[in-house]
């Protein structure tokens, strides 16, 4: 009787295989979570991950043709690092086998991702990389949220009109892509506002991973300038106000949306309050309906208040997810016609369309560190 | 420039070379010891951070209790490295000895990101390291007196040791020949267990005092200092105490005046350290206070 069981049973598992093969359609998507868990940026990457883990944990199917797919998520760490964002992408693509990619923190390792994902024809959405070269000129890589040009007008206009600040300087981390850029826009259009050709009094620059910058802002110092726009990887960033703030130097800093983390307040403490930064998303003006859903889920699961970049990890995982179901293919090139033809999608951090340039269009919010927390001050629009 | 931007410049220097000074004594140590670079010195230097780190947020002591814990468990931790990465190679070709080092190094570092996390760390200032001082137009934190000050005790105390103890005598007899020392009933082992210790603790008043004046932890944090103090040891003189701290000295004052100076050329400030470096080994293979001994082939 036993053996007839056994028989039986291995009958029924042969069966059993044998259908699934029949079916050549995969149960699963994968999408590929392209970001730094490990290095100077692993705070990002963290924060980012926990909206694509929430919305893949609210929302864990998606709808193919007529069938129901989960969606697995594939995280590969770039470890914070150009040349090692540019195996961990090629991972992702060639043997994970991703439908799509999510990410990167930091414009540099989204740009070094750009080319691989082009080539094999993988659609990427970068959720916080703002550097306007992560989209220019490759159809694969899209985003979710605004580029510098807009991010440095904001702030160039928040120095003027706000500070009436008529002289900055300006201190840049030079070997990061998105660092500069911002620099550079923001310079632009603060001597534009002023209508003076040498209202940057100077740019002086400093290394990713640098740890003391008394010999910049010492030369900063003697210049005495009413503004200091310092856009730059979070902790070099707290590292370089608390210094300015131990030689004395009491201008107000500006900077980017990569200072919102808990480590840029937790390094800096007493010394970066008062910077003011501009950012995605506000947790005190929602935008849609989708933007409460959001907020009520992480308040639950964290207990915390969510930042901007989270907000974005939700709404990259969610466009993505549309997509796939409006394409109603696994194929890389459908997925990337209806992520093109996304219309005012309603995501956590505002509605998301892309422009010509993949590049959604979306409004800035300024947000101060007051009694270390993260405070929104006003929202400028595009 | 004024007079007061230079001293501030000037004070800038001081306060980070006393600091790579400070590094490179333990670095210097042990390779005078066994003629082995430890590559993992950077990674125990971030391990006496963040085991100070701990002691404070965690066990809740006071800094100067987290301090002395620290830096003991950190000497233990050095010793115990000696007995288990390098002790089997001793007989076998440096070349192996050198990359079971590399190896060790990998080891902490990726231990340090699984155990520690990968984001960084903000430490709690102790409140006496972070006063601000000025004087006539220059301003520095307490801490970057601290460490100069420092850096001078453990050089004297470290000359007594190695020219007037026991211990001492044995040191320098182990760093001109082993087997001879061996031969003279000079227990090696135990010398070397010593040395390590000693290094490892140095490695860790470094760790500490750096994370007191950059307060940021990340299980890398080891990696550049590391590289850095290397080449401070190397430019002083490999095996030299007082050669260290004079490489110390000048590295920092390079670093930070090509910045002060040539603002231009800051992107390329590690590349000047390691171009000192390129030009001492051509010039002075030996570094500026090294020994004159001929390296037996």
């Amino acid at each position: 009787m036993r053996t007839l069981g056994l028989v039986l049973g291995a009958l029924a598992l042969v069966s059993l295989g044998a259908c699934q093969k029949k079916s050549s359609t995969p149960t699963t998507v994968k999408i590929g979570v392209f970001e730094p868990m490990t290095g100077a940026n692993a705070a990002g990457g963290a924060m980012e991950v926990e909206g694509i883990k929430l919305a893949n944990e609210m929302f864990p199917t998606v709808k193919v043709g007529d069938k129901e797919l989960k969606i697995e998520l594939v995280v590969s760490d770039n470890k914070s690092d150009k040349v090692e964002a540019a195996n961990a992408a090629q991972r992702l693509v060639d043997q994970d086998k991703v439908a799509a990619v999510l990410g990167s923190w930091g414009s540099s390792l989204s740009m070094a991702a750009g080319p691989i994902v082009k080539d094999k024809k993988v659609p990427a959405i970068a959720l916080s990389a703002t550097n306007p070269l992560v989209t220019k000129g490759n159809e694969y890589y899209f985003r979710v949220c605004f580029i510098d040009p807009f991010q440095g007008t904001v702030m160039a206009n928040y120095a003027f009109k706000d500070l009436k600040a008529k002289k900055a300087v300006i201190i840049r981390e030079v070997s990061n892509d998105y660092s500069v850029g911002l620099a550079r826009f923001f310079s632009d259009s603060f001597k534009k506002l002023t209508g003076d050709e040498g209202a940057i009094l100077s740019e002086l620059n400093y290394n990713t991973n640098d740890q003391d910058f008394t010999a910049q802002l010492t030369t900063a110092k003697s210049m005495n300038p009413d503004v200091i726009f310092a856009p730059g990887n979070y902790t070099e960033s707290a590292l370089v106000i608390k210094q300015a703030r131990e030689l004395g130097i009491t201008a107000p800093f500006l900077g980017g949306d990569t200072w919102e983390t808990p480590e840029f307040v937790d390094v800096g403490k007493q010394a970066v309050e008062g910077a003011v930064f501009s950012t995605f998303f506000a947790t005190e003006v929602p935008i849609t309906e989708t933007s409460k859903t959001f907020l009520d889920a992480y308040r639950k699961q964290y207990n915390k208040e969510p930042a901007a970049v989270t907000a974005l990890g939700f709404d990259g995982y969610l466009v993505v997810r549309s997509a796939i179901e409006k394409a109603g293919s696994l194929d890389g090139v459908k997925i990337r016609d209806a992520l093109a033809a996304t219309q005012r999608f309603p995501g956590a951090a505002g509605h998301i369309t892309f422009d010509q340039n993949r590049d959604a269009t979306k409004s800035a919010v300024i947000k101060v560190v007051k009694g270390g927390k993260f405070t929104y001050l006003t929202t400028v629009q595009p | 420039m004024t007079l007061a931007l230079f001293l501030q410049h000037l004070a800038n220097a001081l306060s980070l070379g006393s600091l790579y000074a400070l590094i490179a004594i333990g670095y210097t140590m042990v390779y005078g010891i066994l003629r082995l670079i430890n590559f993992a010195h950077g990674d125990v230097f971030m391990l006496g951070a963040y085991l100070a780190f701990y002691a404070v947020a965690t066990f809740l002591l006071p800094w100067w209790a987290a301090f002395l814990l620290a830096i003991l468990v950190t000497a233990l931790f050095g010793v115990v490295l000696e007995r288990v990465a390098y002790r089997p190679l001793r007989d076998s070709p440096r070349i192996s000895v050198m990359i079971s080092a590399i190896g060790a190094s990998f080891l902490i570092e990726n231990v340090g990101i699984v155990v520690f996390g990968g984001r960084p760390k903000g430490v709690l200032v102790p409140d006496v390291m972070n006063v601000k001082l000025g004087l006539g137009g220059v301003s520095v934190m307490s801490v970057s007196v601290v460490i100069p000050v420092l850096t001078f005790v453990v050089l004297a105390i470290l000359l007594w040791v190695v020219h007037r103890t026991k211990t001492g005598m044995a040191m320098r007899a182990v760093s001109t020949d082993l087997d001879a020392a061996r031969l003279q009933a000079i227990d090696v082992n135990r010398i070397i267990s010593f040395t390590f210790g000693a290094g490892s603790l140095l490695a860790a008043v470094g760790g500490i005092m750096w994370s007191y004046k950059y307060p940021q932890l990340n299980p890398l944090m080891g990696t550049m200092p590391g590289l850095k103090c290397f080449i401070a040891a190397v430019i002083g003189g490999i095996g030299s105490i007082q050669g260290a701290v004079l490489g110390g000295f000048l590295l920092g004052g390079i670093e930070l005046l090509t910045v002060a100076f040539l603002p231009t050329l800051t992107g390329y400030r590690d590349a000047f350290a390691f171009v000192l470096l390129i030009v001492v080994l051509l010039v002075k293979p030996s570094g500026l206070l090294g020994g004159r001994h001929v390296e037996k082939v």
